[in-house]
């Protein structure tokens, strides 16, 4: 249950904003969460609440926003939306291909007073 | 110095075990309509789209343990598998074998106990054991902290045997350069599909265990396909610590590196 200590970083993450930005409220965080990010979603909302609580995140309101898996194939570039594990080019089949997304696990965006 | 933020806390005299972070971002303010909250009609709320790194903390130190390991020309390894899939073996048998060859260090993470640590000791002066306690991985911190004593001016090679866990040691980068996953015969051919995360950051992957297939209904073939489904192009070594079969391919590739 690694969510919860990724939930504390993000908090401390956020308080370090906030000091910069001069801000005391933050209303809501949007998480970008890759499909790959070895980040489960569920976990990750039960642990935000546990860990605010006290801190200046205790009332913001948690979006996730989860982001598909997507490859390029190295032979014929084309930019396959994987649906199952298997690293693989839907145009041309070839499995010579890169991860291009799914493996963020960012704070998109602050609301922010 | 760090590149991102100019400390100085990176150098060899006052070693970095720091906790600062950075804030790459850029605020603008824009009007829109903000959902069920009482910041609806407040001039002062705003957006700040930072796309900001939620590990940044740990990355960074992280950063800072391969530039510390750079320096001091020292390769790290970060081994991750589930518990049970022979990594300490392993280990045992690598550091019995490039006695004389390499000069190894190790760091090695359990949730509770130095046994472990004890078993490599035998093979290997510079051993230090991390206890996570309530944690499932090691983080950069933990590692940032033992690395001026584990690592000497002899260390070529550095093993950080991560806590057995096939899901949250591979969100944690250390400093290491590349992740090698294992896998053992007495666990399903599949699993690099059931955990696609580690299998697909991992630059080596190493079946275990390969003495015991003769006593198991393990399909060679299905795993290396299910590996190369995940990782196309990964390393892939096949052997047995405990037999010492198909050992001498990795050794051989630990030396060329």
């Amino acid at each position: 249950m690694h969510e919860l200590s990724l939930a504390d970083s993000m908090v401390q993450e956020i308080e370090a904003i906030m000091e910069k930005e001069g801000a005391e409220k933050v209303f809501s965080v949007t998480v970008k969460m890759g499909r790959l990010s070895g980040v489960e979603k569920e976990p990750f909302e039960f642990a935000f609440p546990i860990v605010a609580e006290g801190t200046k995140l205790e009332k913001s309101k948690l979006i996730i926003e989860e982001s598909p898996v997507i490859v390029k194939c190295k032979d014929c570039m084309t930019e396959t939306v994987l649906e199952t594990p298997f690293a693989k080019c839907g145009n041309c089949g070839s499995r010579n291909v890169d991860y291009i997304s799914g493996k963020e696990f960012l704070i998109k965006s602050l609301e922010i007073e | 110095m760090c590149e991102d933020c100019g400390c100085h806390e990176g150098n060899e005299k006052k070693y970095f075990g720091h906790a600062h972070s950075h804030v790459h971002h850029h605020p603008h303010t824009h009007d829109h309509e903000s959902a069920e909250n009482e910041s609806k009609n407040d001039a002062q709320t705003r957006v700040l789209n930072i796309e900001h790194n939620i590990l940044a903390k740990n990355n960074h130190i992280a950063s800072h343990n391969r530039e510390w390991l750079t320096e001091k020309n020292v390769l790290t390894i970060n081994l991750i598998s589930s518990p049970g899939s022979g990594k300490t073996t392993l280990l045992q048998k690598t550091l019995k074998e490039l006695k004389g060859k390499l000069n190894c260090s190790v760091i090695v993470g359990d949730q509770s106990t130095d046994n472990d640590a004890k078993k490599l000791k035998e093979h290997c002066e510079n051993v230090y054991q991390i206890e996570t306690k309530s944690s499932c991985h090691l983080t950069a911190e933990q590692v940032s902290k033992v690395l001026p004593e584990v690592v000497d001016e002899k260390t070529e090679v550095l093993f950080i045997e991560n806590v057995g866990n096939l899901i949250c040691p591979a969100a944690f980068d250390l400093g290491e350069n590349f992740k090698i996953a294992l896998l053992s015969t007495t666990e399903g051919e599949d699993k690099p599909v059931k955990y696609p995360v580690i299998f697909s950051d991992a630059k080596v992957v190493i079946m275990t265990k390969t003495d015991l297939i003769p006593h198991l209904n393990w399909d060679v073939k299905k795993c290396r396909n299910s590996i190369r489904q995940i990782n196309p192009g990964v390393f892939v070594f096949e052997l047995s610590a405990a037999s010492g079969e198909g050992m001498s391919d990795w050794i051989n590739y630990l030396r060329r590196l």
